[in-house]
């Protein structure tokens, strides 16, 4: 009940914005040779103009390579974009100086993937979920210490065992020191990078079952990266879908698993597997492979796999366009926009 | 984690060798003034060049002093200089490597390019121009041997760090907001130790080396004080009549660097994943 009133509070206009994406880019250049010439440049990020609310979970999901990670690191700064802006609270992240960057960086903190390289293998549990209040200068060394113990519990671990170093734990257990760490400066986002993709089936619901009550008792806003399409589903209220550095559809959950406009995320959906060796299934199998984020293909990206494709997708690349109800498409057959004026 | 490593370090005999060597020689150089039987430099003219004996067990050389008294005394320098020229060139390295590895860009390809053109100086002959033109003497020696040795370490640091640097808990802490000060130091650094550790093991004894070779040639610690290879020029003079004083300190020298390298091989071998069993 509560998710669906926060998903619909998501589309009023007046629900406040947290995070806004503007033109994002981000190239890597591939250099080669001696003199390091700039052979290619990688389109990681190809333009991406995206709104995260506050309180939402929005799911961000693409294959691997899509550029879903970069995006999660240019919000976080972790890399300079090539052009665009990321707006946080309203503050141009990229215009910040140092000091202020800082202030910046204490209101979103990341969750990752590898519970195995997250934590600092010489570090013991307890100075890794305290860090965030040294590097901060928060409380005194006692009140720091009270503050990992109440965290430590709060996910789920023993306080006793912030003696322990990181090795000393299960994949499982790993995760939730770096999610406790996470959760130390009282974040308003957090940025989840496929936080549960290396976690066992059975571990899993209990891991997004903790980011989901924690989310009910901080108000925080998630940026949730998945290759996962059930995982978003079960946590996610709005979904966005990205396909070779760009985002080809976005709407609430309901839409984009019952309503689905775009056939990428078609196809996608049909290849969730199903528990049920019997169930009729339509599965879609597109040709071809992802092309070369090198040199995307002209006009929509996805018209050398697309069944659906007419003369237009080969040569004009299809703005998102919306819909109705904040559900936007980028498609020339399911979502067509008015290119030329009436 | 350390106990574990400790363990396994313990059932590498070789490795064990050469600790006991190490600290066989820790503990010669600490005591030297105990035990060795005789003053270095006594001079006694009615036992010149005497043969190993029950009261020389080295014999004596060509001023009657006693050689293994000497090579006591000389076991200090040889320690001194290996510790003193790897602490400088490690911490050289370090710091270069850490600010290439970390920094990356324009600064490391200066400091890469500044390794290339300090490894194609011949080292010794360096050291040999360097220590002539000042005065041989041990700390000219240690320190001159530590700043034309810091290469390999600066790219091993290198290395590390650029491998480190990619790790997610590096980026956990500069999302948090870390000064780079504190990542180099806290997250990334302690990860690097263990192969600076073993370079810094192995350099030891390519110094102890060293310094053999500028005191054999004169350029080292200079007589009447002893060292391990300016008592071996002594000894070449006399090589026909008095072998033994060539032998005892030849001994020792290749005891000691032995030692220092295969404690080197068995701390990589024991953090080597690939050859655990």
């Amino acid at each position: 009940m509560t998710t669906q009133s926060i998903s619909t509070a998501a589309y009023n206009r007046s629900a406040e914005e947290l995070v806004r994406l503007d033109g994002l880019v981000k190239y890597f250049p591939v250099q080669k040779g001696f003199l390091r010439r700039e052979d290619a440049q990688i389109h990681a990020v190809d333009g991406v103009d995206l709104r995260i609310f506050r309180n939402e979970t929005l799911g961000l999901v693409g294959e691997s390579g899509c550029g879903k990670s970069t995006l999660a690191r240019l919000i976080l700064r972790l890399e300079e974009p090539t052009s665009g802006s990321v707006h946080f609270e309203g503050a141009d992240v990229a215009a910040l100086n140092s000091r202020r960057m800082k202030q910046v960086r204490r209101k979103m903190q990341v969750i990752f993937q590898d519970p195995y390289s997250s934590l600092n293998p010489r570090r013991t549990v307890g100075s890794i979920i305290m860090e965030p209040l040294v590097i901060h200068r928060i409380g005194t060394r006692r009140q720091r210490i009270e503050k990992v113990a109440a965290l430590m519990q709060e996910v789920g671990l023993r306080p006793e065992y912030s003696d322990r170093y990181p090795h000393e734990f299960s994949g499982g257990q790993r995760q939730r020191v770096g999610i406790a760490r996470a959760l130390a400066l009282n974040p308003s986002l957090i940025i989840a990078d496929e936080p549960v993709s290396a976690l066992d089936v059975s571990i899993r619901s209990q891991v997004l079952n903790l980011l989901e009550d924690l989310q009910e008792r901080y108000g925080l806003t998630y940026l949730f990266v998945s290759h996962d399409l059930s995982v978003v589903e079960h946590i996610a209220d709005r979904v966005a879908v990205m396909y070779l550095g760009k985002i080809v559809e976005i709407g609430s959950r309901n839409d984009i698993y019952n309503n689905t406009l775009h056939p990428y995320t078609e196809a996608l959906l049909s290849a969730v597997p199903v528990p049920d060796p019997a169930a009729e299934r339509n599965r879609i199998i597109l040709e071809g492979d992802v092309p070369s984020p090198m040199s995307p293909p002209p006009g929509c990206r996805f018209h050398p796999r697309c069944w659906l494709r007419i003369p237009i997708c080969r040569e004009i690349v299809p703005p998102l366009h919306d819909v109705g109800g904040g559900h936007a498409a980028a498609c020339h057959v399911r979502a067509p926009a008015e290119i030329s004026p009436r | 984690m350390y106990a574990d490593f400790l363990r396994r370090l313990a059932r590498d005999k070789l490795a064990m060798v050469g600790l006991c060597v190490v600290a066989v020689l820790f503990f010669v150089a600490m005591f030297a003034d105990f035990l060795a039987p005789y003053p270095p430099d006594r001079i006694d003219v009615e036992k010149i060049l005497v043969e190993p004996s029950r009261d020389h067990l080295m014999g004596t050389d060509p001023l009657g002093r006693d050689v293994l008294s000497r090579i006591i005394h000389g076991s200090g320098v040889s320690l001194s200089v290996g510790f003193v020229a790897v602490g400088i060139s490690t911490f050289i390295g370090v710091i270069l490597g850490a600010a290439s590895g970390y920094y990356g860009g324009l600064a490391d390809r200066i400091i890469m390019r500044f390794v290339d053109i300090m490894l194609c100086f011949p080292t010794f002959f360096l050291i040999l121009a360097v220590i002539a033109f000042l005065q041989p003497s041990i700390w000219n020696i240690m320190i001159v041997i530590g700043i034309t040795s810091w290469m390999g370490v600066t790219r091993l640091v290198r290395a590390e760090f650029l491998s480190l640097r990619e790790r997610d808990f590096v980026r956990a802490a500069v999302s948090q907001g870390a000064s780079d000060l504190r990542i180099i130091f806290l997250h990334v650094l302690p990860n690097a130790m263990a192969p600076i550790l073993v370079a810094a093991t192995l350099g030891v004894a390519s110094a102890v080396l060293v310094e053999s070779s500028l005191s054999f040639l004169g350029l080292g610690v200079q007589p009447p004080d002893p060292s391990w290879g300016n008592m071996l020029t002594e000894g070449k003079d006399n090589i026909e009549i008095a072998w033994w004083l060539s032998l005892f300190p030849g001994l020792a020298i290749f005891i000691t660097v032995m030692g220092y390298n295969l404690l080197g091989e068995g701390i990589r071998d024991t953090l080597d994943p690939r050859l655990r069993r």
